[in-house]
Formats: C-alpha cells, structure tokens, sequence
C-alpha cells in the first residue's frame, strides 16, 4: 500500500511540472510584449524596462523557467501590477475561502445526493424516485451561475430569508454552498441509486435477505459500503467541477475567493495573480486526485497495488 | 492491394443492422424522444430566427426599457429596450454554434491523437499520455479560461477556447477505445494483408470506436454550451451587442429587484437546451450499448 501510494505520487510530479510550464507560458503566448503585459497597461516605459530586466525576458525561454521555477520554490510568485501586493499574499488572503466554499457545497452535494440516491433505489418506481430523477437531470443542465441567481431572487430579495452575497456568517455559506453543491448532488444521486440498485441485485443481498435481516440492515449495512465505491470516485473527480464552478459561484456571490480573484485578474489584465491563481486551482485538483485514488484503493481490495501484489 | 471483399461487406453489414437496432431503441426511449423535439425546437429557432425573432434583436428604444412580458414582448425588454425574446432566438445560433464549433476542434484535434497514440502505442503514447494528464489537470472550464486569456475575448475565441479543453477528453477516450478494438481478429486479419496502418486506422479501427465518440459529443455539446455561457456571464465571452446568452444573464443580473426576467429567460434557454443534449446522449449511450439493450 505505501508502496503504492509512493508510487502514485511520483506519478504526480511530472503532471505539476508540466502544470508549471503551461502557466510559465500563458504570458510568454500573449500576443505583444509580455513585459509590458506583466507590468500594466498605464505603466511607465521605465517600469517595462525593470520587469523585462527582472524577468529576464532577453534571455532564453530555458533561463527564464529556470528563474521562474527558483522564485516558485522560494514562494514568490511576483506582484500585482493593480494591488502591488506579492501574489502569494493575495492568494493566501482568498484560498481558504474558496476551500471553505468547496468542502460547504462538497456536504451539501454528498448530503443530498446519496440520501435521494438510496431513497431511489429502495423504493424504486415510487413518485420519489421518479421527481428525485427529474430533479437531478435538471440540476446537471442548469448552469450554476443562474441557479444562484435564482436563489438570491428567492431567498434573498423576494423572502428576505438570507444574504444575497458576501462572506460573514454562516448565513452567508449558505446560498453559495447550495448553488454550488447541487449539480454535484445531481450526478452523486444518479451514481448512488444506479450503483446500489446493481448491489442489491448481487447474490449476497438474496443470502442476507433469507437470513431473515431487516430491509434496513440489508440496505444499510451490507448494500450500501460496496455501493459506494463508484461514488467515491465520481465525487474526487466531481471536486475538480466544483474547483470550476466555484469561480461562477464566487462571482454570483461575490464570495472573495481564488475564482473571483483570478476573474477580477484577467478582466484587470493582472497577469501575474492570474498566474498564480490557475496554479494554485491546478495543483489542488492535482492533490485532490492523488487523495482520491489513495481513499479508493483503501476502499475497494480488489486494486492491486503492485506487481507482487497483483500475482 | 484489393481488400477481400467478402471481409468488408460483411463489417458493413454488421454496421447497418447495428444502425437500425440503434435507432430502434432511441425511438423507444421516451427521455431521448424529448431530448431531440427540444433540440429540434431550438434548431427551428436558430435557423429561422429572422423570419421567427418579431424585433431586430439589437433595435434598441430606451423609452421601453425594462418592461415587463406583455403581449407585444412576450419576454418583455432589456435595459435599452431591446425585446428579449427576439434576443433569446437569435442566442440559440451562438450557443449552438459555439458548441457545434468547439466539438468539432476537439473531434478533429482530439481523435487523430487518441487514434495514433492508442495504435503505435509506445514512447508516443506515453509522451501523449503525459501531456493529456498536465491537460487534465486543469478543471475543464479552467483550462478554457486560460486560453481565452491568452487569446483574448469573443465569441471566435471562446469556440477555440472550448474546443481546447476538450481535446484531452476525446484523446483519452478515442485511445481507450482503439486499444480494444486494434486487438480484434479483423484488425489483424487486415494487417495480414499488408493493408497500411493509416488505412486500417480509418477504415477498420476508427468506424468500430464511433458509438463511443458519438455518445461523448452530444455530452460534450451540452458542456461545451454551459462553459461558454459561463465565460459570457464572467464577461470572457461574446461581447455586447452580441445576444449570447451567457453575457444577457450577467447584464440582466443589474436589473434583477425591477427586471427578474432579464436573468430568468436566458437560463431557462440554456437549461433547456443543455437538458436537450443530455437526453440524447443518455438514450444514445444506452441504445449503443448491448449490456444495455439485452437487459431492457
């Protein structure tokens, strides 16, 4: 098992390296000159000057990464050409609001998706079944940033119930976690019902039902941790959607996260927080299915997690 | 050199009733039937919207600006008094198009990589693999934020943005593909033949891949409408006065305490039109699939 999750990491360093040299690069593929994309469009010919001597835009593209890679390591990712902030202050102020607003709608979406999914699944054919699939066909198609739109017509100007934007309390998580959960929710209860009603046709289920077991132990106990493995999976890989959605929602919101920030960035042109933002977005989802596929192989034994093991 | 003829007829045949046993089943399932009406809908509306739309769409008349539907706008008007449903019609062609363009990029970008990288395998395939997961290592509508970054706003862009960040999906999924079906015994019939790569790629591997790619698309399509809409809204998309329904939403979000009808409309479209792409994909995917059809 360490053997094998050694191994997938390994795996992951070439993925951040090359995400690395695709970020290094959005400025150098920018059509004009990158120093003066870098130092701002009212910035003086002087202060272009400096940046292309800082950055060492003369010199050959290997220099360049080479630097840009040393600074990356050191945590300087360069400054704002609008707040003159470092980016990596910028980033550390908004990152743990977007992982706050992730882990919120993540709740919300494994909450109300596993619990329509089951539901759907034991009592199948039944009018619930039937609304919670439309439901969830209709929150995969709507896209997230009208449905938040919804909500705050809704709940915040018609009803007055919550805020309609901002972060403070809990009050304000709620909207933005709900909007950006749901489609999630949508696709974790198609997933969960499919997968538990394959389960509950297994033979293993029969032989538990002839023991004379309540449903309920049947459905809970033995039918539900095998049906889960696939959701597992889909919700990791769900985390990158909600990555990106979380930048509609945070601008619907005006949720001070990573998204808006990287939003904000390029509508200013600020290229160097748009840099920063894409990799840190980047890298997350990296670790986060690095995480994923270590959880699944704790989950499902039948993963062989090396050759020994295979044989 | 001449490849056997009895060969050929007979993978052609096996096509055709595979075809009508596809259609068969589409025709059964009610979900698809209405995902294909409300597409169809949508396709009357793009190409005729001149003749359909009962305003220029960019006519604007600032004495009727935010007023609510009424008889004469059935959707009522913008912020410049525009009528939104002549709006929302002439949308359905930029949405529809952006998202036929951008499958189209990654279709013809995407396969031939899948293709090649699952059939010669080796250090192709592994520099290829490499590549795809740096790409997928990006949330899709990221990574089309990136490019459009790069590339600079519009509509032109945002269908190249798009199309790029699907590429990697079509890649991975066309190579999944190949790597089974280059291990069937036609495949290596023909090679027996001495019948080229290219040719065996084209004519022998790619045609037995397509149920897959064509399931992938119409899901494809639907992403593709969301994430432009998304960059619409972000104002990364199509410009004023460009109807697109993606910037109308964000534009009518200003106006929602006197105007809710401005941000209602235009989701309720894309909504409907991406529902429409996914119900045909889903009854596609479970009428080209056999496990499926047995179990029905």
């Amino acid at each position: 098992m360490l053997g094998y999750i050694f191994k997938r990491l390994m795996l992951a360093i070439p993925v951040l390296l090359g995400v690395s040299i695709l970020v290094f690069a959005i400025i150098r593929f920018i059509p004009g000159d990158p120093a003066r994309a870098i130092a701002g469009v009212h910035a003086t010919p002087q202060h272009i000057e400096q940046v292309r001597r800082e950055m060492l835009l003369d010199e050959g593209l290997h220099v360049q990464y080479y630097v840009y890679m040393s600074n990356l390591l050191q945590g300087d990712l360069g400054r704002s050409t609008f707040s003159r902030r470092p980016v990596v202050t910028e980033l550390r102020e908004r990152f743990p609001n977007t992982v706050i607003l992730s882990l919120a709608a993540m709740f919300v979406a494994t909450v109300v998706g596993m619990s329509a999914g089951i539901i759907s699944a034991t009592k199948r054919y039944s009018i619930f079944d039937y609304s919670s699939m439309v439901g969830a066909l209709v929150g995969v198609a709507a896209p997230v940033f009208w449905l938040g739109i919804m909500f705050q017509l809704l709940f915040a100007v018609r009803l007055g119930w919550l805020p309609s934007g901002q972060m403070g309390t809990f009050k304000h998580l709620i909207l933005p976690s709900l909007t950006l959960g749901l489609a999630t929710a949508a696709l974790i209860a198609r997933i969960t019902r499919s997968s538990m009603l394959d389960v509950l046709r297994q033979d293993y289920i029969t032989t538990a039902r002839s023991k004379g077991l309540a449903e309920r132990v049947v459905t809970y106990k033995h039918a539900l941790k095998n049906a889960l493995i696939p959701v597992v999976t889909v919700m990791g890989l769900q985390f990158g959607t909600l990555l990106g959605g979380a930048v509609l929602v945070e601008t619907v919101f005006s949720w001070p996260g990573i998204g808006r920030l990287m939003v904000e960035s390029i509508l200013r042109r600020d290229y160097p927080v748009v840099q920063g933002a894409v990799l840190l977005l980047a890298v997350t989802f990296v670790m986060i299915n690095l995480l994923v596929d270590v959880i699944y192989a704790f989950l499902d034994p039948r993963i062989s997690y090396g050759s020994k093991e295979a044989e | 050199m001449s490849e056997p003829v009895s060969t050929c007829r007979r993978e052609e045949l096996k096509r055709d009733t595979e075809f009508r046993q596809v259609l068969m089943h589409l025709r059964r399932n009610r979900g698809a039937m209405v995902g294909l009406i409300v597409l169809a809908v949508f396709l009357i509306c793009a190409v005729f919207a001149p003749l359909l739309a009962p305003y220029d769409p960019t006519d604007s008349n600032l004495g009727r600006a935010l007023e609510k539907p009424s008889a004469e706008h059935i959707l009522g008007t913008d912020e410049l008094g525009r009528d939104s449903f002549s709006r929302i019609l002439f949308g359905s062609r930029i949405s529809l198009a952006i998202g036929l363009i951008s499958v189209s990029i990654g279709l013809v970008v995407g396969v031939p990589l899948g293709a090649l990288s699952g059939f010669y395998g080796g250090k192709f395939d592994l520099f290829m693999q490499r590549l795809i997961d740096i790409l997928i290592a990006f949330p899709g509508i990221l990574l089309a934020i990136v490019v459009v970054t790069i590339l600079g706003v519009g509509v032109e862009n945002v269908m190249i943005a798009v199309g790029v960040a699907s590429i990697p999906i079509y890649t991975r999924l066309v190579r999944g593909s190949v790597l089974s079906v280059k291990e069937e015994g036609y495949v290596a019939a023909a090679r027996a033949l001495g019948i080229g790569n290219t040719r065996i790629i084209i004519r022998h591997i790619l045609p037995n891949c397509l149920g897959p790619i064509i399931v992938q698309s119409t899901f494809q399509i639907a992403t593709a409408i969301l994430w432009a809409a998304g960059l619409g809204f972000l104002g990364l998309g199509a410009q004023p006065p460009n109807p697109e329904w993606g910037a109308m939403l964000s534009k009518g979000r200003e106006y929602i305490r006197v105007a809710h009808h401005l941000t209602t409309y235009p989701g309720l479209a894309i909504l409907l039109m991406v529902l429409g792409f996914n119900l045909v994909g889903d009854g596609l995917r479970d009428a080209l699939d056999p496990k499926f059809r047995k179990s029905r």
